[in-house]
């Protein structure tokens, strides 16, 4: 019998099995489970005509005011009504107001509330980002999360598994954003579909935190159940403090089974920018230099991590934000807000021009604090350019990494840092 | 039982499935009127309880609304057959008690109109007008157990009745 995947492995500790194989279907114990402002509403009407008196755990559902925050409109403040109150009434501890409020997928792994070893499902398709600390993470439906709030399990088919291993030196400004990137470019939107993306390889050790949490929050950009690191070093020196609960370490058997092995070296990665509408769309920065842009958005679940603002504020630091483009930097949570006004990195953001918002989504699916108009084009740091996704349906979204962001914001068109 | 077969082509999207003009209801009878609008118009008149709906790849796709398994569910389909399903459709329909089969072969040897069976349980498609009978992948016990409650919520309910479920 061959051994197991990591994905394998924390499904079959949450099922309570010794083994389980793809294909099966699993109903697993989760260890924590995520509404947000947009799916949490609807998940509570459900949960209510299950007919429960009380959650299954009170200190295991976080309920996150990510999206409009604070509300931008009648509906969105209705919506976040239903879920504080309903906060209140089953006293959810994980449950946070406007001040404390973010990006759900920030917030949790930095309150430590997703440790290794974890089982987590979310109601929101980038809850696959913790996969980076080496537990299994991925998006349900509204229904699901009802039910899961219910009983704290969540049935689950259990997927096959890619294996990526990286290898080689990282090129200057490349991050995880364009690792990802290229790998959706390569491998196509739906490349991994149902399937569990593991990563491995030497050049895993010297990705840092915040570039993981990028590769793993774009899984689902590659349509798969989640992506996934195994524990090294730095996921402990990451979670020391910071974790609310024991980590599990688990990693891959060496005789585990995978689908399909991909090798890549990560020296042949430079920047790279995802062209319109589909994040599969990924070309070198080169082949986008020069395109004009109205709008420069860096934030969001996927690089607003204090280490993508260095870099965004390495760049603008003492130069200024074209006159023809509005550029928005939004810290998706209060301590990376906190943390870049005591490294001055927030000064040098309007120092440059720049407008600096407080904890949201916003502009990332087009919410408010940055939608865009007909015809415009704009640069993001988020994880989608579908059409109309920042805004109108005739509107251009190009996904690139914080550098490419900056330089861009700088130039007024696309280009990479060397080109200032 | 033996019902019609309504038939599509690939990536059918939940837009077409359900515009999203309609999103503003949950009332289930209300969106089946409304099913397929976009790509069939004349869908909602055709379909009688126990047909199915046959179609191509990734059957589904797009945004994640639940309420295109459950206008399908409304409209009276017994099962929808298809090449392959979207990720989160898929959920949404065992989650609302909607069955699905995957199979390509049932698939490609149907036409519009054709008279099907389905043996859910078994996974077996029989195509009665054309006398063919193909298997799919046997539907998983767990999942026929879900969708023979009526959904998740329903199973969810049934299993927090029984004593101790809960711990
Ligand atoms: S930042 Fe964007 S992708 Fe991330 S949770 Fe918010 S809306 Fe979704």
């Amino acid at each position: 019998m061959p051994g197991m995947t990591l994905t394998e492995k924390i499904l079959a500790a949450h099922a309570g099995r010794e083994r389980v194989v793809p294909g099966e279907f699993v109903l697993a114990k989760v260890d924590l489970v995520l509404g947000n402002d947009v799916t949490a509403p609807i998940a509570i009407r459900e949960f209510e005509s299950i007919g429960v008196d009380t959650v299954f755990a009170k200190d295991r559902i976080a309920l996150v005011q990510s999206h409009y925050v604070p509300n931008k409109d009648i509906k969105s403040a209705e919506q976040a009504k239903v879920m504080r109150e309903f906060a209140r009434r089953h006293q959810i501890d994980l449950f946070w107001e406007v001040g404390r409020a973010g990006v759900d997928h920030a917030i949790l792994p930095q309150e430590g509330l997703v440790v290794p070893g974890d089982a987590v499902v979310g109601a929101d398709s980038h809850t696959c980002t913790y996969g980076a600390l080496g537990c299994f993470s991925t998006g349900i439906g509204s229904t699901d999360l009802a039910a899961a709030m219910a009983t704290g399990e969540c049935w689950l088919m259990v997927p096959k598994t890619l294996r990526f291993v990286l290898t080689g030196q990282r090129r200057p400004y490349v991050s995880g954003k364009d690792i990802i990137l290229y790998i959706i470019g390569m491998i196509g939107v739906d490349g991994a579909l149902y399937r569990s993306m593991e990563y491995t390889g030497s050049a895993v050790a010297d990705l840092e935190m915040h570039d993981r949490f990028t590769i793993a929050n774009m899984a689902i950009e590659a349509g798969a159940k989640n992506g996934v690191f195994a524990a090294d070093a730095k996921t402990r020196a990451y979670c020391d403090g910071r974790a609310k609960r024991e980590p599990v370490y688990l990693e891959a058997d060496a005789d585990a089974e995978y689908e399909k092995v991909y090798e890549i070296d990560v020296s042949q990665i430079g920047l790279q920018v995802a062209f319109p509408h589909l994040p599969e769309n990924a070309r070198p920065v080169g082949e986008a230099r020069g395109i004009r842009i109205d709008q420069v958005f860096i934030g969001s679940c996927t690089n607003g991590w204090i280490e993508d603002l260095r870099v965004a504020a390495e760049i603008l630091r003492g130069r200024q934000v074209h006159g023809d483009v509005r550029a928005i930097v939004i810290p998706p949570t209060r301590e990376i807000y906190q943390q870049a006004l005591r490294e001055g990195l927030l000064e040098v953001f309007v120092e440059a021009g720049a407008a600096v918002g407080p904890p949201t989504c916003g502009p990332c699916l087009g919410g408010h604090m940055g939608v865009l108009a007909a015809g415009e084009k704009a640069v993001a740091t988020s994880n989608r350019n579908f059409v109309g996704r920042m805004g109108h349906k005739d509107s251009a979204v190009y996904l690139a990494g914080p550098a490419v962001a900056a330089a861009s914001a700088v130039a007024g068109e696309i280009a990479s840092p060397e080109d200032l | 039982m033996a019902g019609r077969a309504h038939k599509y082509g690939d990536h059918i999207d939940t837009d077409i499935i359900i515009a999203a003009r309609y999103l503003v209801t949950a009332d289930a009878d209300e969106l089946a009127q409304h099913c397929m609008e976009d790509g069939d118009a004349e869908f909602a008149k055709r379909v009688r309880p126990g047909d199915y709906i046959v179609a191509g790849e990734n059957f589904g796709c797009g945004s994640s609304r639940e309420h295109a398994p459950i206008a399908i569910k409304a409209s009276g389909i017994a099962c929808v057959v298809a090449k392959s399903f979207a990720r989160i459709f898929c959920r949404n329909s065992i989650n609302i008690g909607l069955p699905i089969l995957i199979c390509p072969e049932a698939v490609d040897g149907t036409a519009m109109g054709d008279e099907l069976e389905v043996a859910l349980a078994a996974g077996r498609v029989r195509n009665v007008t054309r006398d063919r009978e193909f298997q799919a992948q046997p539907f998983p016990a767990f999942m026929l157990e879900i969708v023979e409650a009526g959904g998740l919520i329903p199973f969810t309910r049934a299993r927090l009745q029984k004593a101790g479920a809960r711990e």
